[in-house]
C-alpha cells in the first residue's frame, strides 16, 4: 500500500435493525441488551450493531464471520441497498447516507460495484448485454458500451461468449461475467459479497487468484465478504471478523493469526493453513552472528562456538551475501593454513520475503544449512531455519 | 330468522348510483361506446372481408411457426370445420369480440397489474375486487352495462372484459413479484432508475408469466361469448341461444364445437407464444 493512505470508505457506528419497534430497540441496545434479548422484547432482528472501521484506497478489506454475523447486512449498507438505521458512512469523505434518491444514483453509477453470491446476472440478457448493463444505464453511446463491455470481457477470459446467455456458462464463467460486469463502469469501490462461494474448490482457487491479479493492475478498493479464513487471510490486506452483529477484531491476517481477541475467533483461525498465509518475512530471524567477509578464521570460528551454531552467513560492506561458512570446513582450514574466502560455499537455498512458508517446505525439508532470505539487491534480511519452517505450521 | 326491521337495501343503492353515472357522464360513455364500437366494427370488418382460405393459410403458417407443422395443418383443419357448419360469420363476428376485448384488458390490465406488483397497499385494496370480478355471476354485471351502454356488442365487450381483466393483472403482478430479489438488487446496484428497473429488468423478466397473464384472458374472454350474446353481442353464442330456445341439437353442437375449435386454437397459439419468452431460470 502506498504512503499516503487516503480513507476511501468510513464506516462510523453503523446500526442497522431489521423490523418494527427500533426506537425502543436502540435503546436497548444502548443500555446493552444482547441480540436474543432486543429480539425477544421488541421483535427486531440486529443486523448490524454499532460497527466502525476505515478502508483505504487500494486496499482489499475482507469482512469475516459465521453465517448470521451481519457481513451481507454491513456490504448491502455501503451501497444502501440496506438502509442504515443509525450512524454513518463516508465515501471520500462524504456521507452517503444524507444523498437524495438522485444523488444516490449517481454514486452508484460511478462509485460503486456489487458482485453477488449467486451472481445476480440478468438471465434474459445476453453475457455482453450484461457487462453493458451498468454503461447502458449510465447513459453510455452503444458503441462506446460495446466497446467497454468487450474489453472487460477480454480481461477476463471470456472472449467468445458475448453472445452467449448466462444460464449457457459454468458457475466460475458466471461469476466472471459478474466480475466483469461490476468493472465495466470503472468504479473507485467494488462491493463482493461471498463471489466465490458458490463455486467449487479447484474454480474458487483460480477465480481468488484471478482477483488478486486483477487487483494488482487495477488497485481499486474492495470490500470481500467471506465466510472462509483462508480465503480471507489469502486476499485480505486487513480482516475484520464479526460475530452476531459486532465486529469483533480488525487486524492484518498475521496479526489475527498471533494473536486472536477472543475464543470465538480462535475457533475460526484453527482452521487455517497457516502456510498459506505466512511468508518468509512472517517467519525469519536476524541471524544471531554474521561476519563480514574480510574477517579471519579465528573470528569465524569463535562467533559459531559462542552462538552455538555450525554455520555462519558471510557479508561484504554492503550487506551482501557472500556464502556460508560451516564449522567444521573452517576448524580444517584453520589446520591446512587456508583464508576465510576460500572455504566460503554457496550451497545454501535463498528466498524472497514475500514467499509463502507452503513453498518453503520443500526446500527446509532437503537442507540443513539456514535458509537465506534476500532483499532484491541481495542484501541479507534475515534467515529461516527449518525449525521455524516446520513450527509456523502448528 | 333474521330481524326483518334490521335492512341494508345495498342493491338500492348501487342501483342509484348506476343510474345516476348514466344520467350525469352520458356523453362520457357514449365516447367509450362508439370509440370502442369503432375499433369493433373495423376489427371484424377485417376478419369477414378477407377471403376465407387467406385466413386459413394465415392460421396454418401461425401454427407451424409457433408450434409445428402438425399443429399447423391441424387448427387449419378445425377452423375449415367451423366453415363448414356455416358458421364462419359468427366465428369472425366472435373473434372481433374476443381481441377487442382481449387488447382492450391488456391496455387496462398490464398497467394496473404494474402498479399492483409495485404498491402493497394498492394490491390489498385491489385483491378483494379482483375476486369479485371473477366470482360474481357473470349476469348481474350486465344489467349496469346495458344501462350504461344499451344492447349490442359493446356492452358485450364491456362485460366479457370484466371477467377477462382479473387473470392478467393478477400475472403480471405475479411476474414482477417473482423477479429474482438479487437480480433487482444488482440492477439497483449500478444505480437503475426506478422507470430502468422495470422496462429493462422487471418486465421483461415477468414476461413469460404475463404471456401466461394474456392466454388465461383470452380464454375468459372466449368463455364468457355465449352469456354476452344476452344482451345482443352476436356471433356463436348468439347461434347457441337460438339453439336452446328451439331445442335444435344439430345446430347448437355445430356452434358449441366451433366455440370449442377456437378455443383449441386460440389457447394453442397463445400459449406457444407465451412458451417463446421462457427463458428458463437456471434449469437445475
Ligand atoms: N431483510 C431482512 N429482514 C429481516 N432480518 C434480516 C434481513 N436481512 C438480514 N436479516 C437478519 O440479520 C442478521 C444478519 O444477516 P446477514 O444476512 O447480514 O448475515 P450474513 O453474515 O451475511 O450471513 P450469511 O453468511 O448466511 O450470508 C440475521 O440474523 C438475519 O436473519
Ligand atoms: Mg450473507
Amino acid at each position: 500500500m502506498s504512503a499516503e493512505t487516503k480513507k476511501k470508505i468510513e464506516v462510523k457506528n453503523l446500526t442497522k435493525l431489521f423490523g418494527k419497534n427500533q426506537k425502543e430497540a436502540l435503546e436497548m441496545i444502548a443500555d446493552g441488551a444482547s441480540k436474543e434479548e432486543v429480539l425477544e422484547k421488541t421483535g427486531c432482528t440486529i443486523g448490524v450493531k454499532d460497527v466502525s472501521f476505515a478502508v483505504s484506497q487500494g486496499e482489499v478489506f475482507v469482512v469475516m464471520g459465521l453465517s448470521g454475523s451481519g457481513k451481507s447486512t454491513l456490504i448491502r449498507c455501503i451501497n444502501l441497498l440496506n438502509k442504515p438505521t443509525s450512524g454513518e458512512i463516508f465515501i471520500d469523505g462524504e456521507d452517503i447516507t444524507k444523498l437524495d434518491s438522485r444523488q444516490l444514483r449517481q454514486m452508484r453509477q460511478t462509485k460503486l460495484a456489487m458482485v453477488f453470491q449467486h451472481f445476480g446476472l440478468f438471465t434474459h440478457k445476453t453475457v455482453m448485454e450484461n457487462v453493458e448493463y451498468g454503461l447502458e444505464v449510465k447513459g453510455m453511446s452503444v458503441e462506446e458500451r460495446k466497446e467497454t463491455a468487450r474489453n472487460n470481457l477480454l480481461a477476463v477470459g471470456l472472449k467468445g461468449y458475448e453472445d452467449s446467455y448466462p444460464r449457457q456458462l459454468s458457475g466460475g464463467m458466471q461469476q466472471r461475467v459478474g466480475l466483469a460486469r461490476a468493472l465495466a463502469t470503472d468504479p473507485d469501490i467494488l462491493l463482493m459479497d461471498e463471489p466465490f462461494s458458490a463455486l467449487d474448490p479447484l474454480i474458487r482457487r483460480d477465480m481468488q487468484q484471478e482477483l488478486l491479479d486483477i487487483q494488482s493492475k487495477l488497485q481499486k478498493t474492495i470490500v470481500f465478504i467471506t465466510h472462509d479464513i483462508n480465503e480471507a487471510f489469502k486476499i485480505g490486506d486487513r480482516v475484520a471478523v464479526m460475530k452476531d452483529g459486532v465486529v469483533e477484531q480488525i487486524g492484518t491476517p498475521e496479526e489475527i493469526l498471533d494473536s486472536p481477541a477472543s475464543d470465538y475467533i480462535k475457533d475460526f483461525v484453527q482452521d487455517v493453513d497457516r502456510s498459506k498465509v505466512l511468508q518468509a518475512k512472517d517467519i525469519m530471524f536476524r541471524p544471531s552472528a554474521l561476519i563480514s567477509d574480510t574477517a579471519g578464521l579465528k573470528t569465524a570460528i569463535r562467533e559459531m562456538e559462542t552462538n552455538g551454531i555450525s554455520s555462519i552467513f558471510v557479508l561484504d560492506k554492503q550487506r551482501k551475501l557472500k556464502g556460508i561458512a560451516t564449522i567444521d570446513d573452517a576448524v580444517a582450514a584453520l589446520d591446512a593454513k587456508k583464508t576465510l574466502a576460500e572455504i566460503l560455499t554457496q550451497d545454501y537455498h535463498t528466498t524472497t520475503p514475500d514467499v509463502y512458508v507452503r513453498d518453503l517446505i520443500p526446500i527446509a525439508r532437503e537442507t540443513k544449512l539456514p535458509l537465506a532470505v534476500l532483499s532484491d539487491d541481495g542484501r541479507l534480511l534475515g534467515i529461516i531455519v527449518r525449525a521455524s519452517v516446520l513450527s509456523a505450521l502448528v | 330468522m333474521f330481524p326483518e326491521h334490521i335492512t341494508f337495501e345495498l342493491g338500492k343503492y348501487v342501483g342509484m348510483f348506476v343510474r345516476w353515472l348514466n344520467t350525469n357522464f352520458s356523453q362520457v360513455f357514449d365516447a367509450i361506446r362508439s370509440s370502442v364500437l369503432w375499433l369493433l366494427i373495423n376489427i371484424e370488418w377485417i376478419l369477414v372481408t378477407v377471403p376465407w382460405w387467406v385466413i386459413l393459410v394465415l392460421v396454418f403458417l401461425l401454427g407451424w411457426r409457433l408450434k409445428s407443422l402438425l399443429s399447423g395443418l391441424i387448427f387449419a383443419g378445425l377452423l375449415f370445420l367451423v366453415g363448414a357448419f356455416g358458421l364462419w360469420h359468427p366465428t369472425m363476428a366472435t373473434l372481433a369480440i374476443v381481441l377487442t376485448s382481449v387488447l382492450f384488458s391488456l391496455l387496462i390490465g398490464i398497467p394496473v397489474g404494474v402498479a399492483m406488483g409495485s404498491n402493497n397497499t394498492f394490491a390489498a385494496v385491489l385483491k378483494p375486487i379482483l375476486d369479485a370480478m371473477q366470482t360474481l355471476p357473470s349476469f348481474v354485471y350486465l344489467i349496469p352495462a346495458v344501462i350504461l351502454f344499451n344492447m349490442g356488442r359493446v356492452p358485450g365487450v364491456f362485460a366479457t372484459m370484466i371477467y377477462a381483466l382479473p387473470p392478467i393483472i393478477r400475472l403480471t403482478d405475479l411476474g414482477l413479484r417473482r423477479v429474482s430479489k438479487e437480480m433487482v438488487e444488482a440492477a439497483q446496484s449500478f444505480g437503475s432508475s426506478p422507470l430502468q428497473l422495470l422496462l429493462k429488468i422487471k418486465l421483461p423478466q415477468a414476461l413469460p408469466t404475463i404471456m401466461a397473464g394474456v392466454n388465461q384472458t383470452t380464454m375468459m374472454a372466449l368463455a364468457m361469448v355465449v352469456i354476452a350474446s344476452m344482451i345482443g353481442a352476436g356471433g356463436l353464442g348468439y347461434e347457441v341461444l337460438v339453439s336452446i330456445n328451439r331445442i335444435d341439437i344439430a345446430k347448437g353442437t355445430e356452434s358449441g364445437l366451433s366455440i370449442v375449435f377456437l378455443a383449441i386454437i386460440i389457447d394453442r397459439m397463445t400459449q406457444a407464444m407465451a412458451d417463446r419468452y421462457k427463458y428458463d431460470e437456471q434449469d437445475s
